[in-house]
């Protein structure tokens, strides 16, 4: 072989000097899931997690024979048993393979959301950034106003307003949920704006949504990331609030805020029914609850 | 008086043991101390400080301290209890800090955090504390003690803010005062106005003072005696006078750096380290 | 630079206060409009809702007139601040109560929920703060991070049935749903309308401990989101504070440890703390919505949702906007105390 040194993937992973922007680039996602990685909050959220998406993916597979939808009168509110592990409901439907299905009711809101907000507020924040004077202040003014108030409360008057369904549920809670991407987008812009690249940008010719979105935007994306882990536990909390209180998915859809609700009657006998579900909507929000804390430690340990 | 000496140290060691590595910020310091004025130089990290907190029992854990001999006018300090280091803290040792920006309880009026210090090791009526404060008030010079006596520390320029911690820490008249860094924060003019204040409560008590400043001029113009830390070694120990006959070359650059101003030169000279110094 | 006189700071404090009320009036019409919105364009059709379906066109027309919702939109939405300023906030389906004597007959039943649990928070949080911040790293530090974590995590109103199942039905230490056993119902006259103030007015002990008995549990659960929240701040806020210099001058003079913690750091956290319970309470509002329902607790909350049930688009909006204004108010109000009394302050 020639007499260059061959070096190992570690070696040229964090290699201090890259030699091209793919090897700097691979290098830094090497270096940031080594520090995820290194911290055991954000791995156990990590888990959780995955165990979500594979329990929602594989729901058919992991709940067998059992439908969550198909009823059985003979057999309801039917304690924990080999035939049903987690019991039946109050209409004789497995609690096991509902709780499996409804993984994929959580993650679609959660997905939704996401896809709504993330959108809307990185436009909003990096438009009022970048722009500045009176763009900045009345975006500024609108974002103050969405932010002040009560999410569950706003959700709820949307909800009742609109009727119960998923996609209501969601743009309720998408109204309330945009307001902190925006500020914490404008804050980065601000930062960004002023630094020479940007300027060079400009003097080449680039027209604003050019620079806002090819330039601007992906550098708000780490905190946009992990902000929104840390606010996914607190959007499932809602959607179960809104399921509980029965808006959001309808029946027959096992969804784990309904179900706990359908449990609320025979909590003193039966407290399988509303109690499963319930861990089950603990189980996921403290998994995004550590995944954003572990990520925040990695990415941004100054913000509180 | 006695002839002990006030503070005995011989081989103290204060250590850190962080995560998988171990920093060691003072090492095998060995001094005497008796009714005199010591001087401790060094640059930042040299570990002049830690060597007072140590002396003080006031390193945080992970920071581990040991000695062969730690001793204040007698008393072992090793292995001292907590009540036993709260006596003599305040009382017969105490530390005037950098910045009374800082080390200054923003909340709390500095009449009340003056009388404090007496309150906390004796028993007296609140109008006595407070006679002996405004008292405290009247030695560091302050024109108009009953007024200070109700500000709070954001009220006062540096100069006053520092008097005032001299004051608090002076009340009690303690053998032994360390100063760290006492004039570091202020203006030069308001410097030398302050050294005179603590010269003069120092020499009319008959206190030890442990004199703790990166800068050389002032110390050897105000202590009887000097210590050079580097890398938390001593490197050199003599008398203020002596000075220029010192030793060790990192003594040596630091003399020759500072600026004089019946010699101007075209460059300052700088330090240039020797990795052995630090071994 | 000369220093800044007291006549420089009361300008600045005036000036902040009249940017505050701007802010705050701004908010509470983006509220106001927000249910204007919801309320006008996206319930039933408000002229259906009085004339009803079978309607002939010229009733229907008659009385869409009479609900002025021929003119613009601009001009109805200012009808409706009139109105709500005025206190019509429509009647209520449910009751058939004006819609706002409905919101001032339940009020108290939330307000003596949130405050119970706010002062569990308080006297429970922050000693537990402050002890977890002192002693870092220590198993109440830890203790507290993880209590914090599971507050984050919980449904409220799951922990709540939870609660119900095993200490009023299994375990029996606590009153069931409702405020009062049944038979004690109207038999106390209601001063302030909060029962346990009202009983002990009146010198009922039985029904004060009926009334605590019952309020103990959902006052808890709702505590429990209060102390894990107040816990965190204090102890972040006291982690702070001791590594500040003055803490360790204290110890210099003599103090003790837990003395420096308590004399010296403590007031120098207890502005933040106070915004930070003023903030607690306003999430606590919206908590209690779930928990009242949970608990048949007759509040705002409950009330709220069971007009929800009964798709009446009057209360639900009214008790929207009581709930947000008291959170948007309470929420700013917090918010503008701590930047008033920043510690920048000290240094100016």
């Amino acid at each position: 072989m020639s007499n260059t040194e061959i070096l190992t993937w570690r070696e040229w992973l964090t290699d201090d000097a890259p030699a091209s922007r793919r090897q700097a680039v691979t290098g830094n996602i090497y270096r940031s899931v080594r520090a995820v990685c290194s911290n055991s909050a954000a791995v156990s959220g990590l888990v959780m997690i995955a165990m979500l998406i594979l329990v929602a993916a594989f729901a058919r597979q992991i709940s067998g024979d059992a439908s969550p939808i198909a009823q059985d009168l003979a057999t309801r509110l039917g304690a924990p048993n080999a035939q049903h592990w987690f019991g039946t409901d109050e209409l004789g439907r497995d609690i096991f393979a509902r709780t499996v299905y409804g993984a994929r009711v959580t993650l679609s809101i959660v997905l939704l959301v996401s896809v709504v907000v993330a959108p809307i507020g990185l436009a909003v924040g990096t438009t009022a950034g970048y722009l500045g004077s009176w763009v900045d202040s009345i975006l500024m003014r609108i974002t103050d106003v969405f932010l002040a108030f009560p999410k569950l409360v706003l959700a709820l008057a949307f909800a009742a307003a609109l009727g119960p369904g998923i996609e209501n549920a969601v743009i309720a809670i998408s109204l309330t949920a945009w307001p902190p991407y925006a500020r914490m987008a404008r804050a980065e812009t601000i930062a960004i704006a002023r630094s020479d690249f940007i300027s060079a940008v400009v003097l080449q010719g680039a027209s604003t949504p050019r620079i806002l979105f090819r330039h601007i935007v992906p550098l708000c994306l780490s905190s946009l990331i992990v902000r929104l882990t840390l606010d996914m536990a607190g959007i499932i909390l809602t959607a179960a609030g809104l399921g509980f209180l029965g808006l959001g998915a309808q029946p027959p859809t096992p969804e784990w805020g309904s179900m706990v609700s359908s449990g609320r009657d025979v909590i003193l006998d039966q407290w399988w029914v509303a109690t499963i579900p319930g861990i089950a909507i603990f189980i996921v929000s403290l998994g995004f609850n550590l995944l954003g804390d572990g990520l925040r430690d990695v990415f941004d340990p100054k913000s509180t | 008086m006695s002839t002990d000496p006030l503070l005995e140290v011989e081989d103290l060691n204060v250590s850190f043991f962080g995560q998988g590595e171990t920093t060691l910020a003072v090492r095998n310091v060995s001094f005497t101390l008796g009714r005199e004025r010591l001087g401790i130089v060094g640059e930042s990290g040299s570990g002049k400080s830690t060597t007072a907190r140590a002396l003080l029992g006031l390193i945080p854990s992970p920071g581990v301290v040991t000695a062969k001999t730690l001793r204040f006018a007698g008393q072992n300090l090793l292995g001292l209890r907590d009540q036993d280091w709260q006596a003599l803290r305040g009382q017969r040792i105490s530390m005037v800090m950098q910045d009374p920006k800082y080390s200054l309880n923003p909340v709390i009026k500095v009449g009340h955090q003056i009388q404090e210090t007496y309150l906390l090791h004796h028993q007296a009526s609140a109008d006595d504390a407070r006679r002996r404060a405004l008292a405290m008030l009247e030695a560091v010079k302050i024109r108009d003690p009953d007024l200070v006596f109700h500000l709070f520390p954001h009220q006062l320029s540096g100069g006053m803010g520092q008097r005032v911690m001299i004051a608090m820490m002076l009340i009690t008249e303690p053998d032994l005062l360390i100063a760290d860094e006492p004039t570091s924060a202020l203006d030069v003019t308001v410097q030398n106005e302050v050294l005179r204040i603590l010269d003069d409560l120092v020499t009319d008590r008959g206190m030890g003072l442990i004199f703790i400043s990166h800068n050389l001029p002032i110390v050897s113009s105000f202590c009887d005696r000097v210590l050079v830390m580097y890398g938390g070694k001593i490197v050199e120990e003599c008398r203020a006078d002596a000075l220029h006959k010192a030793k060790h070359p990192y003594t040596q650059a630091l003399l020759r750096a500072v600026p004089r101003i019946d010699h101007p030169v075209r460059e300052l000279s700088v330090v240039s380290r020797n990795p052995e110094w630090l071994s | 630079m000369r220093e800044r006189t007291y006549g420089d700071r009361g300008l600045t404090l005036l000036w902040r206060l009249l940017s505050f009320m701007g802010s705050l009036l701004l908010t509470f019409t983006g509220l106001t409009a927000i249910t204007f919105v919801i309320g006008r364009f996206m319930a039933v059709d408000p002229v259906l809702a009085v004339v009803g379906d079978h309607a002939t066109l010229e009733v229907y027309e008659k009385n869409r007139i009479a609900l002025g919702l021929d003119r613009p939109i601009i001009e109805q939405y200012f009808l409706y601040l009139k109105k709500l300023l005025a206190g019509d906030f429509g009647q209520s389906i449910m009751t058939s109560h004006p819609v706002l004597s409905d919101l001032l007959h339940f009020f108290p039943a939330t307000f003596e929920l949130a405050t119970i649990a706010t002062l569990l928070g308080v006297f429970i949080g922050v000693p537990v703060g402050v002890a977890a911040g002192a002693r870092k790293g220590g198993w109440l530090d830890h203790f507290v991070r993880i209590i914090g974590l599971f507050g984050y995590s919980m449904p409220v109103f799951w922990l709540g049935l939870v609660g119900l199942f095993l200490f009023y039905g299994k375990l029996g230490w606590v009153g069931g749903p409702g405020r009062l056993d049944i038979g004690y119902d109207d038999i106390v006259t209601s001063y302030t309308g909060i029962i346990l103030v009202d009983s002990l007015i009146a010198g009922e002990w039985d029904i004060f401990r009926n009334a605590l008995s019952h309020i103990i549990l959902p006052a808890g659960i709702l505590g429990y989101y209060s102390i894990a929240y107040i816990a965190r701040m204090t102890r972040s806020f006291m982690i702070e504070q001791l590594s500040q210099e003055y803490v360790t001058a204290a110890r210099i003079k003599g103090r003790s440890f837990w003395g420096a913690v308590w004399v010296h750091a403590f007031p120098n956290i207890m502005v933040p703390l106070i915004t930070v319970v003023g903030l607690s309470y306003a999430s606590l509002l919206e908590g209690a919505v779930l928990t009242e329902t949970v608990f048949s607790w007759p509040g705002l909350g409950l009330y709220i949702t069971k007009s929800l049930f009964n798709a009446d688009m009057n209360a639900v909006l009214g008790g929207t906007i009581v709930v947000g204004a008291v959170f948007i108010g309470v929420n700013m109000l917090c918010d503008f105390l701590y930047h008033v009394f920043d510690p920048r302050l000290r240094n100016a």
